[in-house]
């Protein structure tokens, strides 16, 4: 059993209805199910079935996970201005920010990766509530958390009937956008999680 | 071997509850156990049970009993406001030996509170919750696979000490999804209640027995008795002889406290040579562990007892655990419930408690403090 | 079913057991228990597959003294312990017998929900319109202006018309008659045992000890034949006018629905949904005689 230091915490911010905790779950079974590591996932949500403050937590690890909540996380994807303010205090110095750059006017950091991830589910799949699947898309293509193969599987046993190739197109336009930035960030300045490296 | 899975705690429960025979489920929906009864709505019919959403908590708990007494392995699942509702009908469980199970996914009280957030506040009511003095068992799972064996125990300890059983998940271990593999249907004991094998005539549902759990016939087996809230004699009739009274009080306490050893059970991680010793119990256990994967890290000497079941209190293994331990640390998301446990057993000077009641976990580092005497 | 026969103390009480029973000399629950029994009698029920299950007070003590399944529970619960044990055994005729205050004030609530599931259980209620058992208290059937203990002024809290509550909350079947009719009362029980769903059976009766005394209306024989004098059928009371009816007790059959379906029934058309109807009924037919 490895210790806790391949310890790997992500947390997905929102709003209630933005479907953060299906991808929480989602994520959280990529990684356990279809890629064989091992993984915990957490929520906490109001009252609302809709609006107010939502967040799913996914910890990722070789060995075994005790405690099961984010400690300092490794990624926190913000779908709000209040979500982002909130735990951008609980994201560690050196971990990735991603922010919907439409829906998060003021980032608390010029590290943070600004993608109009709503704006980018739309165009794909015509539906933002696919928002949700494109963060997970650009979460995995920008760390390597968890395989594409392993989150396209999750995708597909997850999504409800019908609607599991719509979500994959959600998912192909984070990853390639995700795959698109590190690229970029190669080419013209060191990127978010490479600068201190 | 059965595939991996990731499973919330509440459906793992309410696996364990099918794997253990259960066969019905009479509950109200409440944050957060209500997975639970949406699960067994789902499942219970297609195992020829029944499932019921009752007008209230309090009509939940009598259906429960109810249920059983028909023959029916049967459950509940609430949170705190409706536990308290069920307080009365669980005290009748307890009276007329009913076996039963009653989950308890505890939110933060009291009252309301915070509906889906985490706290082990009901752990005291979950042993003195019904008025008058009578036993109870009571199961604190820390894990989605502990929800699922614990589950298929509380069935088992139910019907074999004819008693209500009470399992106290709190809301981070009910809802967190874990990867699990859930056990091979052969591999899981399921205990059944013991059957009168003596003619009707000469049956006595609470008669004196060597194990003190006599056998239950359920109604409509042949087996004509009388069952009753008020005080009773061997047949089951109202007595207010004391000589009648006061026999049934001792059997009924001697059943588990002369099996406490069968039945409390508790899990330790180094604590052999453990200078400073940690006591908890459900998802708190989990924050203690990676508190002391920090501190031994730092060659700090760091136990930690995992309590798995709360009542009866494990006395003797806390103390002996606690005997050559300098400190004792009790984290709980309440103000000190079990830690009057342990202080009753080790002395409150050895006991330093951390406690929470915020609706949020106890974290690593508030645990580590207490460690490093901070 | 087994061989009918001339109904016999003998057969139904547990009279080795259980007597003398704790009820005042001249109440009217023993009449309600003898209706209970010869109507049980006469259909041939088999005692093994008859539940007599009841709450708190003087009514329901009843059970203990009857050889069938029997369940005291808690105060207003009664129906809702029947409804656990009615699902797992449908097969079984289970009776509820509940006072006034007992299945109308801290029952009402899983009163009228049995009414609304049209659960096949024959809901027995005695209306002695008091707290018998603790001194003679108001109950939500207690008249306006009757002197209770609680009430020494007398009740200002309207009455809950039984009948018209049953049939509101979708009762089955739904009759009253009074002690004092006792093979009126018989007969409808009879019939309630006999309609599938949700039945109930309003026996008015009289507590001479408390309402007698706190109101001086006599003793058991003045209210028994209070009873006789003050009812009418529902036929005669037809013909009379609201204000002629003031204080009179009708009683027949106020509702009779032969057609809606029975809870336990509905459930199993769920098990058969899902897949499990054969397992229930295994599971039931292997609770049977041992």
């Amino acid at each position: 059993m490895k210790d806790a230091s391949d310890r790997f915490e992500v947390r997905l911010a929102g709003s209630g209805g933005q479907g953060l905790i299906l991808a929480g779950v989602i994520l959280a079974e990529a990684v356990a199910i279809y890629d064989g590591r091992n993984a915990i996932q957490t929520q906490s949500y109001g009252p609302e079935a809709r609006g107010g403050a939502s967040k799913s937590e996914v910890i990722v690890s070789d060995g075994r996970i005790d405690f099961p909540k984010v400690m300092l996380a490794d990624v926190l994807l913000a779908l709000s201005q209040e979500a982002c303010d909130t735990y951008f205090h609980g994201l560690k110095p050196k971990g990735l920010l991603v922010v919907d750059s439409d829906l998060v006017e003021r980032a608390p950091t010029s590290k943070a990766v600004g993608v109009p991830v709503t704006k980018m589910a739309i165009e794909a799949t015509g539906k933002a509530i696919t928002a949700n699947i494109v963060g997970l898309g650009l979460i995995g293509g920008l760390t390597s958390v968890v395989s594409r193969q392993a989150l396209e599987k999750a995708v597909t046993e997850r999504a409800p009937k019908g609607t599991a190739e719509m979500n994959l197109k959600a998912l192909a336009a984070g990853w390639e956008k995700a795959l698109e930035i590190k690229e970029a960030s190669r080419s013209v300045r060191p990127g978010p999680r490479r600068r201190e490296s | 071997m059965t595939m991996p899975r990731m499973m919330q705690g509440n459906e793992a429960c309410a696996a364990g509850a099918i794997a253990a025979g259960c066969l019905f489920f009479g509950g109200y929906p409440i944050t957060p156990s209500t997975d639970i009864a949406e699960h067994l709505a789902r499942e219970l019919p297609r195992v020829g049970g029944v499932f019921i959403q009752m007008e209230d908590e309090i009509a939940s708990m009598a259906a429960v009993i109810g249920a059983s007494i028909g023959g029916a392995k049967a459950m509940t699942a609430t949170s705190g406001p409706g536990f308290s509702l069920m307080q009365e009908n669980i005290g009748y469980a307890a009276m007329t030996e009913v076996p039963c199970v009653v989950v308890n996914v505890m939110r933060l009280g009291p009252s309301t509170g915070r509906p889906t957030s985490p706290s082990q506040g009901d752990v005291m009511q979950a042993r003195w919750g019904s008025h008058g003095d009578h036993p109870i068992i009571a199961l604190a799972p820390a894990s989605v696979l502990e929800c699922f064996e614990m589950t298929v125990r509380a069935f088992n300890l139910s019907e074999r000490y004819r008693i209500p059983v009470i399992v106290l998940i709190d809301e981070v271990v009910g809802h967190m999804r874990e990867k699990v593999i859930l056990p091979p249907r052969e591999d899981i004991k399921v205990l059944e209640r013991l059957r009168p094998s003596e003619p009707p005539e000469w049956y006595k549902p609470y008669g004196s027995s060597p194990s003190d759990v006599p056998p239950l016939a359920p109604f409509g087996s042949g087996y004509r008795y009388h069952i009753t809230g008020l005080h009773h004699d061997e047949a089951g009739f109202p007595t207010n002889r004391v000589n009648e009274v006061r026999p049934w009080t001792r059997r009924i306490f001697r059943k588990i406290k002369a099996n406490v050893h069968r039945i409390a059970r508790c899990e330790t991680d180094g604590v052999e040579d453990a200078r400073t010793v940690i006591v908890a119990y459900g998802s708190v256990a989990r924050a203690a562990s990676e508190a002391i994967k920090t501190a031994r890290a730092k060659r700090r000497k760091v136990g930690l007892l995992r309590l798995q079941t709360l009542w009866p209190f494990p006395t003797r293994t806390v103390d002996a655990v606690c005997r050559e331990a300098r400190r004792v640390i009790v984290p709980e998301m309440n103000l000190g419930q079990m830690a009057i446990e342990v202080e009753r057993i080790v002395g409150d000077r050895k006991v330093r408690r951390v406690n929470r009641i915020d609706g949020e976990m106890i974290t690593p580092r508030e645990i580590l403090d207490a460690i490093e005497g901070k | 079913m087994s061989v009918k026969h001339p109904p016999s103390a003998y057969t139904y009480l547990r009279h080795k057991k259980k007597f003398p029973h704790v009820w005042c000399p001249g109440c009217g629950i023993g009449i309600v228990m003898g209706a209970i029994i010869r109507a049980v009698d006469g259909l041939g029920l088999d005692q093994n597959h008859v539940a007599i299950i009841s709450g708190i007070g003087c009514t329901s003590r009843m059970p203990v003294y009857m050889d069938f399944n029997t369940m005291h529970t808690t105060h207003g619960r009664a129906l809702a312990f029947a409804t656990g044990l009615k699902l797992v055994r449908p097969d079984m005729h289970i009776i509820v017998v509940m006072g006034d205050g007992d299945a109308l004030a801290i029952g009402g609530n899983h009163f009228i929900h049995a009414a609304r599931r049209n659960i096949g259980l024959t809901a027995v209620i005695l209306n002695n319109h008091i707290y018998g058992m603790t001194g003679g208290q108001v109950s939500p059937s207690t008249p306006v202006g009757m002197v209770a203990t609680t009430a020494p002024y007398g009740n200002t809290d309207p009455p809950f018309p039984i009948t018209d509550l049953s049939i509101a909350a979708g009762a089955a079947y739904v009759a009253r008659s009074t002690v004092y009719h006792s093979h009126e009362l018989e007969k409808y029980i009879r019939t309630g045992l006999e309609v599938p769903g949700f039945a109930v059976i309003e026996a008015v009766s009289y507590c001479h000890t408390t309402v007698g005394r706190l109101n001086k209306l006599g003793g058991a024989v003045e209210m028994m034949r209070n009873l006789k004098e003050t009812s009418l059928t529902r036929r005669m009371a037809e013909k009379r006018s609201p204000e002629e009816l003031e204080g009179k007790i009708v009683r027949g059959v106020f509702y009779h629905d032969a057609c809606r379906k029975e809870y336990c029934a509905l459930y199993q058309e769920i098990q058969e949904k899902a897949g499990g109807a054969k397992l229930a009924a295994r599971r039931i037919s292997s609770m049977e005689m041992v």
